[in-house]
């Protein structure tokens, strides 16, 4: 299955951020959620399954696009689900691309991607931070559903700030990942997730623990929280609170 | 090319401090996850998979273009996002700068670049190739941690240089395809990451007693 999904938030001048764009192929649906925020807050979009997967032989590409003063959170009503599809067929990919304009807002907070066993699906994201531009990236994993073992699944990730590269990171787990559930990269954790927040100012104070839990402040100007769980609880826990809904990414006015 | 000259650059008794450094073997033996010769093994594989890839694939182009040595140094920052670990391998860059500069003449690097572009720069002046660069940045990630195992564990050497042999085809298969990518734009090279190596350097970093410095 191919699909090809857009968003595009663009400030408007009146009621704040209007969606310019949005358009969605199954099984990538995009709906808007919520009223229409009052005083200039995010447009809420949430990613819809539309089908199963995705499987192999999918091909989905995702493409966001938020304006200057435009400010856009996106969210998915469920888990993705990775299955393993036909044997012959190439792996399944995911390719998200987003750019934030100055002034733009973008925070992604999607449930996870599970990799079921037997899997084999690449996710792909490209971000372009614009200077002055200000992200909140979530990406978590679930290697397996409940008692089962990880398929081979691997995110990477390239986010640039200001014309130069912030972060940049893959991970790979699965039984075609050398060492995966070893000791330094997973060790027995199932879950695992990642917020990158451009400016750092967007996460807490650098820290470690407690448990498999730390945030960090990147080379360049964003800050990484990252965990790793025995499952998805733990995770949670971890980084839910860092993701709260914000107002605090909005400057006051008046 | 020189075999002699590799094995110079390779040899664990350089004086280039890596024997302070556990390779972020020592916060995951006190949180439990490696107590014995085969959970080594599993940690030396996820490392050379992930952090030994990276190393091999920076060591390698900056051997091939040693003038590209600043936009690498920039390109492994986005790959370290532990400040413990940026650190760490700065340190261990410009110790292998100033043993390299008895040895070989080196063209102008940074004064404390990331240890892979080091090595990569101080590879080329060596007169060494890419894919000898990267076969030392990929043995050195798994061969530092591994005598750090036999100090922190106290287990049989001849069991844990076992694996190190049994890596070894790994670490020259990393190293060829990390030195068929050594032009690539610096964006396109590896960046296989290991969440506990991060999680787990920051919290050393803030122990007040550790036998190793990462």
């Amino acid at each position: 299955m191919r699909a090809s999904s857009r968003v595009v938030a663009e400030s408007d001048r009146s009621r704040g951020t209007r969606l310019a764009v949005l358009r969605s192929e199954s099984p990538l649906l995009l709906r808007r959620t919520g009223a229409a925020p009052a005083g200039g807050g995010p447009v809420t979009v949430h990613l819809v399954g539309g089908g199963a997967g995705p499987l192999r032989g999918d091909e989905l590409r995702l493409e966001i696009e938020v304006g200057p003063g435009a400010s856009l959170e996106l969210r998915s009503v469920a888990a993705q689900l990775a299955l393993p599809g036909r044997g012959h067929l190439p792996r399944s990919r995911l390719h998200v691309s987003a750019t934030v304009a100055a002034g733009g807002s973008l925070r992604w907070l999607p449930e996870p991607l599970i990799a079921a066993a037997g899997c084999d699906h690449l996710a792909v994201t490209r971000v372009e931070v614009a200077d002055g531009g200000s992200l909140l990236w979530r990406d978590d994993l679930v290697c397996g559903r409940h008692g089962e073992d990880s398929g081979d699944v691997r995110v990477d990730t390239t986010i640039r700030y200001a014309g130069s590269t912030l972060y940049r990171h893959e991970l790979s787990v699965g039984p075609s990942a050398p060492g995966w559930s070893g000791a330094a990269v997973l060790g027995g954790g199932r879950a695992s997730g990642t917020v990158v927040a451009v400016p750092a100012a967007l996460l807490p104070a650098a820290t470690s623990g407690p448990g498999d839990f730390a945030v960090m402040p990147l080379a360049g100007p964003g800050a990484l929280a990252t965990a790793v769980g025995g499952d998805i609880r733990s995770v949670h826990a971890a980084l839910n609170p860092l993701c709260e809904p914000a107002a605090t990414l909005e400057p006051a006015t008046g | 090319m020189s075999l002699a000259t590799l094995l110079v650059l390779a040899d664990g008794r350089l004086p280039a401090g890596g024997h302070a450094h556990s390779g972020g073997l020592e916060p995951q033996v006190s949180a439990g996850r490696v107590r014995d010769v085969g959970q080594v093994a599993e940690f030396l594989r996820g490392r050379l998979a992930t952090s030994g890839l990276v190393a091999a694939a920076f060591a390698a182009a900056a051997c091939d273009r040693p003038s590209r040595s600043l936009e690498l140094d920039a390109g492994f920052d986005a790959r370290t996002p532990s400040p413990a670990q940026r650190k760490a391998s700065r340190a261990q860059g410009r110790a292998l700068l100033r043993a390299a500069r008895a040895m070989w003449s080196l063209p102008p690097v940074g004064r404390e670049p990331h240890q892979p572009v080091a090595l990569g720069v101080v590879a080329s002046a060596a007169g060494l190739s890419p894919t000898e660069a990267a076969v030392a940045a990929a043995h050195g990630t798994v061969s530092g941690a591994a005598s750090a195992a036999v100090r922190l564990l106290g287990l049989d050497p001849y069991a844990v240089h076992g694996l190190l042999a049994r890596l070894a085809p790994d670490c020259d298969r990393i190293a060829a395809g990390a030195a068929a990518r050594a032009g690539d734009p610096v964006d396109d090279l590896p960046a296989a990451g290991a969440p506990l190596l991060d999680i787990g350097a920051e919290l050393h970093a803030t122990w007040e007693v550790r036998l190793f410095a990462s």
